[in-house]
């Protein structure tokens, strides 16, 4: 479903080319729950980005549902949501129901499909009772749900999310877990998420991908990303150890 | 297309529209922010009978199919010129994640229906001119060509101007020039300039056929520069010319958006 292979790209600041991801190949197939980890800096948003055609790799080549992301970015978002922990994708200045109401016709989903959709996200979400409030006004808990119930309303194959549990409380992080589980369980959408919160691996992701200095420093399970650091009891350990030897 | 750029456009007037007196408030004072650009015209003509050989008629005339063509690229295209702050601040990639055109998304971006008061004003203004001059069907046929090759042709401007900001990323007065440069020039007619600036909106960028060359054609006159017939009948196919590489710089644009962190 997603298919990097020795992607890279680059940037020039002021002169100088920085290689913020250089030959990644990573293979995600359909219906797969992959946690992506990385110090800041490593590489795992421009990847995202590259994913999304957001940016346009400077060299190998990227796939998503069989399609090249920079080249056939909208006919891709048919078949793709997103979601940044950092930015929300929604109209800032429209109520929430407004946002999914234009998502709607952008994606072009029937009416009966959304209102059915809409009524299962808004349960699940527990969005009832903000839908009609505009988004700037929402907290970072409620955008996030908002967000995420956005980026499924065309009920796309893959889920692209960049730390979608930044910011949040236990119980947000909690709720947006279960949900991101069962949306992969119940429709087998593919879901990728990169983040920095190593609860999100343990609880969601039977693969875990670790990037370092822009390229692939760790492909596994997560049993087996553990027993990289044989005598280490705990992920935060383990995790610290790879970023920190990465460093050197 | 089409009804998507209407449905985001009617989305954004509603939200303005929450504010009723506000709105109404806006399309007046845009309206006679407007009317106050063709009282210059009108004092010039208190003071003389004819510039550069055209009579006052004449030149609302010309003034009129100008600013129809940019008043209403204006309302519906210069939402354009917000891309320099969605790429500093990185918001442009929410734009790319939608399956319609960033363009498209772009042009609609907080659009502001407020800006009809300039359509309208330019609009009463060519059809006084239209009325004075008695102009007929045999050559009024050209005026609406006029109007949608100029909307072609300031689009493509804007275009422009927005694909140059993914390059310079904090320069929209630099693009500002361009647009709204060229409506200045074009509200008068080119008769008044020097032959090497009419030479270069002529051949480079295609300004004289906003308005000039199919107005001389509407006007029934010879052009004072002396070009053949013939290049009255060039405005659609010149929009074109310069409408392909706006598409291009573009889509190039985009191609090369740097994102920001995160």
């Amino acid at each position: 479903m997603i298919e990097l292979d020795r992607a890279g790209r680059s940037f020039k600041v002021k002169r100088e080319v920085v290689h913020a991801v250089r030959d990644l190949s990573l293979t995600v197939a359909a219906g797969e729950f992959v946690g992506c980890l990385g110090p800041n800096g490593a590489g795992k948003s421009t990847t995202i980005k590259m994913l999304c055609g957001i940016l346009t790799p400077t060299s190998g080549t990227v796939r998503v549902a069989g399609l090249d992301p920079s080249r056939r970015r909208t006919a891709l978002a048919r078949r793709l949501g997103v979601v940044f922990g950092q930015r929300t994708t929604l109209w800032w200045d429209l109520p929430l129901v407004d946002s999914f109401e234009l998502i709607r016709h952008l994606y072009k989903v029937d009416r009966a499909t959304f209102r059915s959709r809409l009524g299962e996200l808004t349960e699940t979400l527990d969005l009832g009772a903000f839908l009609r409030t505009p988004v700037r006004q929402l907290s970072l808990g409620q955008r996030m749900r908002g967000d995420l119930a956005a980026a499924l309303l065309h009920a796309p194959d893959v889920l692209v999310l960049d730390e979608p549990t930044i910011g949040l409380d236990v119980v947000s992080k909690a709720g947006i877990r279960d949900f991101l589980r069962r949306v992969n369980a119940e429709r087998g959408t593919t879901v990728l998420l990169t983040t920095h919160d190593l609860g999100d691996i343990e609880r969601l992701c039977r693969r875990v991908v670790l990037i370092g200095h822009g390229s692939l420093a760790f492909d596994g399970t997560l049993e087996e990303l553990m027993a990289t650091a044989p005598g280490q009891s705990s992920i935060e350990e383990v995790v610290t150890r790879l970023y920190t030897a990465g460093a050197q | 297309m089409v009804r998507t750029y209407f449905l985001l456009a009617w989305t954004w007037t509603r939200a303005a529209a929450a504010y009723p007196g506000s709105f109404v408030l806006m399309v007046a004072l845009g309206f006679v922010a407007a009317a106050l650009d063709v009282a210059v015209v009108l004092i010039i003509f208190a003071n003389t009978t004819a510039l550069a050989g055209f009579s006052r008629e004449e030149v609302l005339l010309l003034y009129g199919a100008a600013g129809l063509s940019f008043s209403l690229c204006d309302t519906f295209v210069s939402n354009l010129d917000r891309v320099s702050q969605h790429i500093k601040s990185g918001t442009f990639d929410t734009f790319l994640i939608r399956p319609v055109g960033a363009w498209i998304q772009l042009t609609t971006d907080r659009f502001n229906a407020t800006r009809v008061g300039r359509v309208l004003q330019a609009a009463i203004v060519l059809g006084y001119a239209i009325a004075a001059l008695g102009i007929g069907w045999e050559r009024g046929w050209m005026i609406p060509v006029m109007v949608a090759t100029g909307v072609v042709i300031f689009a493509a401007l804007w275009t422009l101007a927005a694909a140059l900001q993914f390059v310079l990323t904090d320069a929209p007065e630099v693009t500002n020039a361009f647009t709204y440069g060229s409506n200045q020039l074009t509200q008068y007619p080119l008769a008044v300039y020097a032959r090497d600036l009419v030479k270069g909106v002529t051949y480079v960028l295609p300004l004289a056929f906003v308005n000039w060359q199919p107005g001389l054609y509407v006007l029934g006159r010879d052009d004072p520069f002396g070009t053949p017939e013939a290049m009255r009948f060039l405005g659609p196919a010149a929009a074109l010319v310069l409408a392909l590489p706006a598409a291009l710089a573009w889509r190039q644009g985009i191609r090369h958006y740097r994102s920001t962190g995160s």
